[in-house]
């Protein structure tokens, strides 16, 4: 079985290859060789998982090296993987939800020239984002790690025609590789530490390292994961990233890729574990990140963007969740399962009403589609459910559990937490509320464009809506599933353990409050704009809402504090270079120059001159003689 | 009277040679002086075998007389030349060493 | 026989003062004489000068050879020179390099200085003589030297005079790359360009002016410079003889006239009488 993990890998990298190098003549039938490559992934995932199923908790990872990747002298670095429970969750999820979204793409990508080198960047997405998952050591991981932030930054540039979305592009690669640096760095410093980059010794051998490294180590990590997972100071990137394609925004930016930071803090939980200071910066990175989320995703009319701050906010609670440690690790994951699935399908819905809606993003201009696109209303409604935290749905599992776990940490910091997390769940209530509200009630709101062309909303077709549905019963009951006899917390607890964690009030009273937050969310929402009409303009609204319009003035903040001090540094430094560098240099140079030109008079190329100073040499050489005689 | 006045006579002349050859501009002038230079020396020559008793210092002396011989068959061979190409005898006018 | 003497004759004393002034003139006149022939003839005499030093010191053979070979050959090779390249520019003794005069002024009199303290400095109070040395007779004592102790730099000094009399014939030597013009071809050449069609006038050449330095005049009396040769119209040695001449000219006429007057009214009263 272990080979399979290499063939899950090569299966989309081949894709890539065969859609990225095949030329025209695959131009039609590329988007189905992306997809078919896609489903076969998925396959061997499935067929690893009941491998997986067959055998007992304790003997369930696998472990292979293909080959010595870098042996030189003591170091060696080994192209090896490590399928464990963690890391098939994942495989099963991005095959899964990559599949559908690569079904998706057949539909949305239509019309579109380009879409054999669309499908070619969707596979080499799943390439990089599967080995990332499965790799067995760090380098390998930093390798998939890298791979997924080129695609990223290919699928986010797709229409690179578009100015914004070329800005994006680079936008979200720069932002990242700050991030990256920090896994890079946390990598060194791993093997100064541990003299290894596989998992196994580096975490075993965690608790005898002294804190202080594993502390550098931690931060250095969880600054990867900010960037990755678009968390607070990183976060900037996400919002624009929506110019890409939209099944780009719901794969990459929504289900999976923006969950590595997830990933990396819970593989590496035994190190954070061992460096508390790490994990409390993680916890409040997570918080953070949650409210600004909620926050920003309250204020955006663009549709994806309101739906981008979620995301931002829900990665916030699995941050905040794998930063409580053993009491969090699983349920940051099943959060982030549910939530691949709602938010995935939740972009879908998204794309599918752009795509009947001429591509407009503009939630004002929304309104009253549930009459004309039912299968997108239903299954984003169900959707919307599952995010919010409707009782029974995937969402509300695996979010209460979150926030109990935070107030179970205890003290100031446990009730701090809790209600931060108590509260996005309110805001959360509130922005999708919203979302939906706009979007599918009220009085129909779009106008013919620039060009007189008015949309003609319409359902989409079925490469479209099935994904939808399949990824809408995900939504719906994945949470019950896992939640059900702890079915999920059985399966990870060999990888991640589990500590249960005892709140200071009981488990109902957390619920039953999570409960009274979302009802006031919804009612505010509803009581703002369903009951009201929308205005097609945006109102000038409170400060807040102005500065959560722009991101909550973080790229302002970046251009201040970064651009402008950036500029500052560059131009003194300039001014250094010039005067003080060059002028040395220049200085040198010039005095060099002009020493030759006063000694160039003495080459004057008469021969009687050249004899005078000959002669003169000779007197002196006399003289030295009679002054050696003399003395 | 001392020999030794033989020398200070030769160290007089070849002074006198040596700015000729800086201060002339003819090249044959310039020529002669060195010719001059080169009898200073040897009066040197024969002064120092007087006062040393030897005739080691007149065959130095006769050996330059020889090499001055050849030299100036060299010299006045390349004066011409450079005469016939240029025009002109000074050494001034030789300056291509200048750039 | 004594080894070591303090001083000499008082002849060769009177002698040294008197021709090492010569020699000293000479050499400063070598120097200082603006035309290089000049400078030739002052430079032999110092060198017989020198040659009678020679002799006074013992060293006959090279005082002959001074004679013979510097004076007669070298000096006179010189001669020949300054003949053949003729009087130039060069001759002018007007500086043109700034600050050379003082160099080479400061410079000789520092070397000078410094020589005749280096020889003051030296303890030659006393000296040989070259009674023993000579005794053998000198022109055998340096051929001893010679075919003995120096054999092998009198050998090599031999193929050096070789390589000079060589090497002067290569330099001075020149080989006619192209076929001589003829004299039809010069005279087609002088017709073609038209400049100067007849053959140039002769010098001035006249009853009392038979030299080829003077111009020729023209019918109205001016000189021509293109009768003289071009070699002294570029040394700048034409005599110019036109206002003289005509001046003569005009005198001769004046005192035909004044004899013809005389002369008439001497033979008229002759006649009378």
């Amino acid at each position: 079985m272990e080979n399979l993990i290499g063939l899950l890998v090569a299966a989309p990298l081949l894709g890539a290859a065969v859609l990225l190098c095949g030329g025209r003549r695959l131009d039609r039938s590329g988007p189905w060789v992306g997809t078919l490559l896609a489903a076969v992934s998925f396959a061997l995932a499935v067929a690893l998982f009941a491998d997986m199923l067959g055998r007992s908790g304790e003997e369930r990872t696998l472990t292979t090296t293909v080959f010595s990747w870098v042996p030189v002298g003591g170091f060696r670095a080994d192209v090896g993987f490590q399928l464990d429970q963690l890391s098939m969750t994942f495989v099963l999820l991005i095959t899964g939800v990559g599949t559908l979204i690569h079904l998706y793409s057949v539909g949305y990508m239509e019309h579109d020239e380009r879409r054999r080198r669309f499908f070619g960047y969707l596979n080499l997405f799943l390439a990089a984002m599967l080995l990332l998952v499965v790799a067995g050591n760090y380098l390998l991981l930093y390798v998939g790690w890298e791979g997924v932030g080129l695609a990223s930054y290919l699928l986010i540039g797709f229409w690179q025609h578009k100015p914004s979305a070329a800005t994006a592009a680079k936008k979200a690669f720069l932002v990242n590789r700050v991030g990256d640096m920090g896994l890079s760095i946390a990598i060194m410093l791993m093997f100064t530490t541990f003299g290894t980059f596989a998992f196994g010794p580096v975490l075993e051998g965690a608790g005898q390292a002294g804190e202080g490294k594993l502390t550098a180590v931690g931060l250095m990590l969880l600054l990867a994961a900010c960037g990755k997972s678009a968390q607070v100071p990183l976060q900037s990137w996400l919002g624009d990233a929506m110019e890409g394609p939209t099944p780009v925004s719901a794969l990459i930016h929504a289900a999976t890729m923006v969950t590595a930071g997830v990933y990396l803090i819970t593989r590496s939980g035994a190190l954070f574990d061992a460096a508390p200071t790490a994990q409390t910066a993680v916890v409040t990175v997570g918080a953070v990140t949650l409210l600004f989320g909620a926050i920003v995703g309250c204020a955006k009319d663009d549709i994806k963007k309101a739906l981008a701050g979620s995301t931002m906010s829900q990665i916030g609670y699995m941050i905040l969740a794998a930063g409580l440690g053993p009491v969090g690790y699983v349920f940051a994951i099943m959060h982030l399962v549910t939530h691949g699935f709602f938010k995935a399908g939740l972009f879908l819905g998204a794309g599918s009403v752009m795509h009947g809606m001429n591509d407009e993003v503009d939630m004002r201009r929304y309104g009253g589609l549930r009459k004309y696109m039912p299968v997108t209303f239903v299954t984003f409604g169900l959707g919307y459910l599952a995010i919010i935290g409707f009782p029974g749905l995937s969402g509300f599992f695996s979010k209460d559990k979150i926030i109990e776990a935070a107030f179970a940490k205890g003290g100031t910091e446990g009730w701090i937490l809790g209600g931060a997390a108590l509260l996005g769940a309110g805001i959360t209530a509130f922005y999708m509320t919203r979302v939906m509200l706009m979007t599918f009630f009220g009085e129909r709101r779009w106008q013919p464009d620039a060009d007189g062309n008015a949309p003609h909303p319409h359902e989409s077709p079925k490469t479209m809506t099935v994904p939808m549905v399949i990824l809408a019963f995900g939504s719906v009951f994945a949470g019950g599933l896992f939640a059900v006899n702890d079915t999920f917390l059985k399966w990870l607890e060999p990888v991640t353990g589990h500590a249960h964690g005892n709140p200071p009030v009981s488990a109902l009273t957390v619920t039953a409050a999570t409960m009274v937050v979302l009802v006031l969310g919804v009612a505010l929402a509803w009581a703002r704009y369903g009951r009201k009409p929308v205005p097609v303009t945006a109102p000038r609204g409170s400060w807040l809402t102005r500065a959560a319009r722009r991101d909550l003035l973080q790229d302002d903040f970046n251009h201040i504090v970064l651009v402008r001090g950036g500029e500052h540094l560059t131009r003194s430094l300039v001014y250094v270079d010039h005067t003080l560098v060059d002028g040395v240099v220049n200085g040198t140079a010039a005095s060099v120059g002009g020493l030759s030109g006063r000694m160039r008079r003495l080459q004057n190329g008469y021969a009687r001159s050249y004899a005078v100073s000959m002669f003169g040499g000779a007197a002196v050489l006399i003289a030295a003689t009679l002054l050696m005689r003399a003395v | 009277m001392n020999p030794v006045n033989y020398l200070y006579l030769a160290a007089l002349l070849f002074t006198i040679g040596a700015t000729g050859v800086l201060l002339r501009r003819n090249a044959i002038v310039v020529f002669m002086c060195v010719e001059l230079m080169l009898n200073a020396c040897n009066l040197a020559f024969v002064t120092f075998s007087r006062l040393h008793g030897n005739l080691d210092g007149q065959i130095i002396a006769f050996f330059t007389m020889v090499v001055a011989a050849a030299e100036v068959v060299i010299g006045l061979a390349i004066i011409v030349t450079i005469f016939r190409s240029r025009h002109s005898a000074s050494v001034d006018d030789a300056n291509l060493l200048k750039l | 026989m004594n080894t070591a003497a303090t001083a000499t004759s008082t002849g060769e004393a009177v002698q040294f003062w008197i021709l090492g002034i010569v020699a000293v003139a000479g050499a400063l006149a070598t120097v200082l004489m603006k035309k290089s022939v000049h400078s030739a003839l002052s430079l032999a005499g110092t060198m017989i000068v020198l040659a009678v030093f020679y002799l006074a010191n013992g060293a006959y053979f090279l005082g002959i050879v001074q004679i013979v070979v510097y004076t007669g050959a070298i000096m006179m090779l010189f001669l020949f020179v300054v003949m053949l390249v003729g009087v130039t520019a060069a001759d002018s003794l007007k500086e043109t390099l700034k600050g050379q005069r003082w160099l080479a002024g400061l410079c000789a009199l520092g070397f000078g200085i410094l020589l005749i303290a280096g020889i003051g400095n030296a303890s030659l109070k006393e000296f040989t003589g070259l009674g023993q040395a000579n005794s053998g007779g000198n022109v055998e004592g340096l051929a001893a030297l010679v075919f003995t102790k120096y054999v092998f730099a009198f050998e090599i000094t031999g193929a050096l005079l070789i390589t000079a009399a060589v090497g002067a014939m290569v330099l001075t030597h020149r080989e006619r790359t192209e076929r001589a013009v003829t004299q039809r071809e010069l005279a087609e050449r002088r017709v073609r360009s038209g400049k100067q069609v007849p053959p140039l006038p002769a010098p001035g050449v006249y009853a009392r002016h038979n030299a080829v330095d003077v111009p020729g005049l023209l019918p109205d009396g001016t000189p021509s410079e293109l009768t003289v040769n071009p070699t002294l119209r570029a040394r700048g040695q034409i005599r110019d003889v036109s206002g003289t001449a005509l001046r003569e000219l005009a005198a001769l006429e004046q005192r035909a006239q004044e004899w013809r007057e005389h002369g008439r009214s001497e033979d008229a009263k002759g006649a009378g009488k």
